[in-house]
């Protein structure tokens, strides 16, 4: 075969591959949902991120508006403290309040961000002051049986 | 007695690792020949075109159909758990994290290993690389090192391709066969598809499959007794051999990758 015909051929190829892959990342991985805009960090302090993970949504009303960024351990509140990279065309008033939820029963978890009703929006650094753990299933349980218990006393008093 | 079992014990062993380091010696020789064959880019061009455009086929009728199987076994168990929209995340999960690399690995040296192998040993047989040395042309530089380059090309897109027609054949057997909902078969998988950790993961496995199986099919080749006998043993033992360092590269890779 003439070397051009098969400098064709072999450029199909290659472009097929990289079409492959391209077609791999972004319809079968999460590459469209990676977020390269603009981001500004604040943090919130829980007691308790059970099983929140780096990369996971931060989201409100349902939509997402951001991402989780680094996870680390407060030693002197013994708190987790959770950076959370927020895109900035969303604003969010210094008063919203975090809770991290659980999408679907056995699902990932994820923050959700609530809007409250400050005039002044969060910046970059800003610290969220409320904030709600994640519910642990032991806690819940325990919680259950306690109320049963008390119930019980109250019916045979 | 005991003492000649004892010995044929230690006499193998000792065979085995001279064996072993003559093969890294000759991978470097081959590491230090390439630049030569990077200065005729029109070798390695030629030798993608044999190696990797007459491999698309059969990768890619595999791939569709390895893609449809997955999907009509991952249904039939996760419907059992009412867990059928995750469907398309395990379809692409298995194939971009395991089947793709590995399948493409074990067909490559099926099909381009053998052909690479009989190639270079038929070439040795008829004398043509000694005649090569004849000139000055150093048949490393100017035949193995542009097959070897062809080859670790060409790998990680046969297993691009592989995983992405398997994902569709996957699609087309679950959505249009069975009825997973379309928008939960693509979702899901993009929540659970990771670029970086999944898709990328995958590509450096196949990297370093086809560096391993195109190594081997060349160094068997060219180490071939130049007889037609051991030319055809010298094929059965690439695709042996190539297919043991795969499973064996494979389990280590996703050990040190996969590991939450």
């Amino acid at each position: 075969m003439h070397r051009k015909t098969i400098d064709v051929w072999v450029g199909l190829f290659v472009l097929l591959g990289l079409a492959s892959l391209l077609f791999l990342a972004f319809q079968a991985g999460n590459m469209s949902t990676l977020s390269f805009g603009q981001t500004y960090s604040v943090t919130g302090r829980f007691d308790n991120i059970g099983g929140l993970k780096p990369q996971a949504p931060v989201k409100s009303a349902g939509v997402v508006v951001g991402r989780v960024g680094d996870i680390s351990f407060d030693d002197k509140s013994f708190q987790a403290s959770v950076r959370l990279d927020m895109v900035t065309d969303y604003k969010f008033p210094k008063d919203s309040s975090l809770k991290i939820l659980t999408a679907g029963l056995l699902g990932e978890q994820y923050i959700g961000i609530e809007a409250g009703g400050d005039d002044k929006n969060l910046a970059e650094g800003d610290r969220i002051v409320r904030t709600q753990s994640a519910t642990v299933l032991e806690d819940l349980i325990n919680q259950f049986i306690y109320s049963k218990a008390a119930e019980g006393k109250e019916g045979s008093e | 007695m005991i003492a000649r079992f004892f010995g044929y014990i230690g006499c193998s062993v000792r065979e085995g690792l001279a064996g072993l380091g003559f093969a890294i010696r000759n991978f470097f020789i081959l590491m230090r020949l390439s630049p030569g064959a990077f200065r005729r880019p029109g070798l390695i061009s030629e030798q993608i075109h044999f190696i990797g455009n007459y491999s698309l086929l059969i990768i890619a009728v595999s791939g569709l159909f390895v893609g449809m199987v997955l999907a009509l076994q991952g249904y039939y168990t996760l419907n059992q758990y009412g867990a059928e929209q995750m469907l398309g995340q395990v379809v692409a999960l298995a194939l971009v994290r395991e089947l793709g690399p590995v399948v493409t690995a074990l067909l490559f040296a099926g099909r381009a290993g053998t052909s690479l192998t009989a190639q270079i040993g038929l070439m040795k047989a008829g004398e043509q690389l000694s005649a090569m040395e004849m000139m000055a042309i150093n048949p490393i530089q100017r035949v193995l090192a542009p097959r070897f380059w062809a080859g670790v090309i060409a790998m990680p897109v046969l297993a691009a391709v592989f995983s992405a027609v398997g994902v569709l054949g996957g699609y087309l057997v679950g959505v249009k066969l069975i009825g997973v909902d379309e928008g939960s078969f693509w979702s899901q998988m993009q929540a659970g598809v990771d670029v970086r950790a999944d898709v990328l993961n995958g590509v450096i496995k196949s990297f370093i499959f086809g560096i391993a199986v195109t190594f081997t099919a060349l160094f068997q080749g060219y180490h071939a007794q130049p007889t037609p006998e051991d030319v055809s043993r010298a094929t059965t033992r690439t695709v042996v051999i190539a297919s043991l360092l795969v499973w064996g590269l494979n389990f280590v890779m996703t050990a040190l990758m996969f590991n939450k």
